[in-house]
């Protein structure tokens, strides 16, 4: 029987049936589309979420707080570019100028009251503020490479590593199958294994370990890691037994009393040196470009700011810095990203580290 | 049954372009949030887009004003005439909201917003993590209502092009700059 609606010849009854059927397949094609490109159907897949919520569900970091590196402290200072970089990038931080920086060294993990321990990983992180607007946000940790080359595969060895439900304790057998399935992996535990930490933060050097491009004013494009290499030799003052916070305290004894400084050097790559597998190092023998002098000569507490709302997003780049085609850096964006979205609504009890005041900083003209 | 005048050509311009930008948004956006290995890429595309919807929305607006769109058919009843009008209001002021919140919480966040070629928009906000929190839940809750009415939009215009056929699909679907007027319905052909 015809259907009239509108003004139009009315449609039969299978005809109408059919139009309607037609746009609603319609809308539920953009529908499924839709939950397709949000990953709602491949509950597999590795996402942003995933990641933060391991991190918090394994580290406990209370709210407010980094879901890793939770534990550090702010500093601030600047950047003395040596001029050298220019040849390699137009980024105006190389020039031979000064950079307000303000940067946070942390310890890996998620427990940010947990006691230091020379064995865990350290990381520095600066924001150079650069005259023209531009920012440039670097990550550098103090272990030569990383322990896998893949956002999917650092995720496996994640879980791979996780308490089991039952015991409580990483199942061995699953790490071994991760290693096994993984040769990077066992090459880059053998050179971390190698590796010996320094005792502090001031006498640590921390890698970027991620490749980037440094463009320079003609567009010629250079694969380049960098490192924070320390000027001074490791703390005088012995760390108090005892105290939970003996490294931060000694990095904040330290920086009372003289400014502390880093070469920043950029390694040059070579045409065939990994740029997207930061499990590798680079060879040795590379060119080692002395970009200028990082310079802290100030610790802040991360309750008063400073530090502690930034975050250190290793694709902020100025102009004359890209990113390589290392998968971990799109990864460290995005999961930087949610860990930043979780904890910015949240009220952050104080930190572990806490900065007496600094009478010789307040006097400095 | 009326005849229906067309869109005036630069309006029916701009609808096709920023509803492929606007879905593309959406596609975009939900997969960045989700995405581990292509998130870099995603996100920088999605702020120049945004940036291009919010221009684009705002010459539409004057457009519409200067050229209202043509007159529903007599046939339409009241309330169908009010969720028509409700409803492209509501793409209207989300196609706004959501760019500025989008500029807005990258500046409460304390971002550089880079758009294309180290181009960057200024902070519209001083730092502020609450209200980058705030804001950012908006943008998800915002993106989500503006697919819904996207979806509701797209229905009725597949209702007005399949079942009631009274020229208010053809009056934006060409982008033919010829005829004003709508060709009749054609005949019917029982299924």
């Amino acid at each position: 029987m015809p259907t009239r609606i509108s003004d139009a010849p009315p449609l039969s009854r299978g005809a109408l049936l059919t139009r309607l059927a037609i746009i609603g397949a319609v809308l539920g094609v953009v529908v499924i589309a839709f939950a397709w490109a949000g990953g709602f159907l491949s509950p597999n897949q590795v996402t942003p979420a995933k990641f933060v919520d391991f991190f918090v569900a394994t580290g406990h970091a209370p709210p407010g707080f980094r879901s890793n590196h939770s534990k550090g402290v702010c500093f601030t200072g600047y950047f003395e570019g040596s001029g050298d970089g220019t040849r390699y990038s137009k980024a105006i931080v190389f020039e031979k100028a000064r950079t307000p920086i303000v940067g946070r060294f942390a310890m890996a993990g998620g427990q940010p009251y947990g006691a230091d321990a020379e064995t865990t990983v350290r990381s520095m992180a600066v924001r150079f503020a650069l005259p023209n607007g531009e920012e440039w946000r670097a990550g550098m940790n103090n272990i030569p490479v990383f322990v896998v080359s893949t956002p999917e595969a650092f995720y496996e060895q994640l879980i791979a590593g996780a308490p089991d439900p039952k015991t409580g304790k990483p199942d061995p057998a699953k790490m071994k199958a991760f290693i096994d399935a993984h040769p990077e992996t066992a090459r880059a535990m053998a050179v971390l294994k190698a590796h010996k930490p320094s005792s502090g933060f001031s006498d640590e050097t921390y890698n970027g370990i991620n490749a980037f491009r440094f463009v320079d004013a003609s567009g010629n494009r250079t694969e380049v890691r960098w490192s924070a290499v320390p000027v001074q030799p490791a703390p005088v003052d012995t760390p108090v037994a005892g105290d939970k916070n003996a490294i931060f305290d000694a990095f904040l004894a330290d920086v009372a009393k003289r400014p502390l400084q880093w070469h920043l050097v950029a390694t040059i790559a070579k045409a065939g040196d990994p740029t997207n597998d930061a499990s590798q190092a680079w060879p040795e023998d590379r060119e080692h470009v002395d970009l200028g002098t990082l310079t802290v000569d100030r610790a802040e507490s991360e309750d008063a700011g400073y530090c502690r709302d930034i975050n250190y997003d290793p694709l902020v780049l100025p102009s004359g810095i890209e990113a390589s085609d290392d998968p971990l850096l799109s990864a460290r964006s995005a999961v930087y990203s949610r860990s930043f979205r979780r904890r910015a609504g949240e009220d952050k009890a104080a930190s572990a580290v806490s900065v007496p005041a600094n009478p010789s900083a307040e006097a400095t003209p | 049954m009326s005849d229906t005048e067309r869109f005036s050509f630069f309006s029916r311009v701009l609808h096709w372009l920023m509803a492929i930008l606007v879905l593309a948004m959406l596609f975009i956006g939900i997969a960045m949030v989700a995405s581990v290995t292509v998130y870099a890429e995603l996100v920088a595309i999605h702020k120049p887009i945004g940036a291009a919807i919010l221009v684009l929305v705002a010459i539409r607006l004057i457009n519409r004003l200067v050229n209202p769109p043509p007159p529903l058919p007599d046939w339409m009843p009241p309330w169908q005439r009010f969720i028509a009008s409700a409803s492209h209001w509501v793409l209207y002021a989300l196609m706004f909201a959501l760019p500025l919140v989008g500029w807005a919480m990258l500046s409460a966040a304390d971002y550089p917003i880079e758009l294309v070629g180290g181009l960057h928009l200024p902070a519209i906000l001083a730092p502020d993590p609450k209200l980058y929190a705030t804001l950012r839940n908006m943008h998800s809750v915002l993106a989500f209502t503006l697919f819904a009415v996207v979806l509701m939009h797209v229905g009725a215009a597949l209702m007005h092009a399949l079942v009631y056929r009274d020229g208010v699909y053809q009056s934006m679907a060409t982008l033919a700059p010829s005829s004003r007027r709508k060709t009749p319905p054609e005949p019917i052909t029982p299924a």
